[in-house]
């Protein structure tokens, strides 16, 4: 078992869930490697023990986005998650994400939280044509520099199943969808910023964020979808307000 | 109202209240350290602009504020829909309007 004080470990005592939403644990055991991820006990699992077990990932290096599931009760990308870092006495319990829709086994459906970022406008939308010069923007300028702080998102879902509020409103647009409006809304060559505002603020909008930061705790990438939406927020009373005075 | 301007009540009135709720507390532990008798601070408060204003703008912040929270804390975790929603917070802070001005009734 991988505890510190164990010195040859060999098998972890694995429990996937199996099954659509009434599904259950089925235990598995799988030795124990050096350097493994949880991406690899369930890829031994399906190749070793149950080929019928579904699960998705591709890149295996943290770019993808594809490979996020609930392991030991937390939302986690499992192809940068080491065993060691997270196995209890040797014991791991990985589910799919919560907030998604299950199909099979750890695979979810990942439609309405896509439908999010759609919905949020999370699209650029370009103000020049291919035969117009490309625009320079300094990477110095406070707006390039809002972009940055959120562009490095990969659409794991890994914050939209931390979310409480996503929980309790299952039409709240989430911290994902929401953080790539803001990086949009800081976007100046983009062409919708009103209408994404309008999208971002109505009542499934930033407003119902609880400013809690379970997204900002469980994000891979460090990003903080709390900071983008506080920003989606004065956004917001700016939009209106110069609605309300013509300007 | 839009949620944008939910917000915007909602954080004003928090703004607003910060100072006062401060000064009130200020205000009652200056008046229990001191021994005041109630007819003391009313001898105070009676015909004072200054506290009518003062307790009357507390009232309306915490009407409006409390309301707006009571309406999140519903859209969370009820189904009810963004009118019924609407009814219930217009309801509760025209309660604490009124459980509000009493109170200040009594102290002017
Ligand atoms: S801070 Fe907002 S978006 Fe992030 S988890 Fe909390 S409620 Fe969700
Ligand atoms: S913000 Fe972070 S946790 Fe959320 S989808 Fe993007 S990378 Fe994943
Ligand atoms: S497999 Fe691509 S991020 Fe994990």
């Amino acid at each position: 078992m991988p505890t510190s004080n164990d010195a040859t470990p060999t098998e972890l005592d694995v429990r996937i869930w199996r099954g659509g939403e009434d599904g259950a644990y089925a235990h598995y055991r799988v030795p124990f490697r050096e350097s493994q991820t949880v991406l690899d006990v369930v890829t031994f699992v399906q190749r070793h023990l149950d080929s019928t077990l579904s699960y998705r990932f591709a890149c295996r290096v943290g770019m993808c986005g594809s490979c996020a599931m609930t392991v030991n009760g937390a939302p986690r990308w499992t192809c940068r998650t080491h065993v060691s870092k997270v196995a209890e006495d040797g014991v791991i319990t990985i589910g799919p994400l919560r907030n998604l829709p299950v199909i099979k086994d750890l695979a979810c459906d990942m439609t309405e939280f896509f439908e999010k970022w759609q919905r949020a406008k999370g699209r650029f939308s370009p103000t020049r044509s291919r035969r117009e010069p490309f625009e320079r923007i300094s990477p110095e300028t406070p707006k390039r520099k809002a972009v940055d702080a959120g562009i490095e998102c990969i659409n794991c879902g890994v914050c939209y199943s931390a979310c409480e509020v996503v929980s309790l409103r299952r039409d709240y647009l989430g911290p994902a969808a929401l953080n790539r409006a803001w990086t949009l809304v800081n976007d100046t060559r983009d062409a919708e910023h009103d209408a994404r505002i309008a999208a971002v603020s109505g009542d499934a909008g930033c407003h119902n964020c609880h400013s809690h930061q379970s997204c900002v705790d469980h994000c891979p990438k460090q990003l903080s979808p709390t900071a983008s939406i506080a920003g989606l927020k004065r956004a917001s009373v700016g939009a209106a307000w110069r609605r309300l005075t013509g300007r | 109202m839009s949620p944008t301007a939910l917000y915007v009540a909602q954080r004003g009135t928090a703004a607003i209240l910060l100072p006062l709720v401060l000064g009130h507390v200020a205000l009652i532990l200056y008046a229990v350290g001191d021994g005041l008798s109630a007819g003391e601070i009313l001898a105070r408060t009676r015909g004072s602009t200054f506290w009518g204003l003062y307790y009357g703008l507390f009232v309306v912040a915490a009407a409006v504020h409390a309301a707006i929270g009571v309406r999140s804390v519903l859209g969370d975790w009820t189904r009810l829909s963004r009118t019924a929603l609407d009814r219930v917070a217009l309801g509760f802070g025209l309660l604490l309007l009124l459980l509000g001005s009493r109170a200040l009734v009594g102290i002017l």
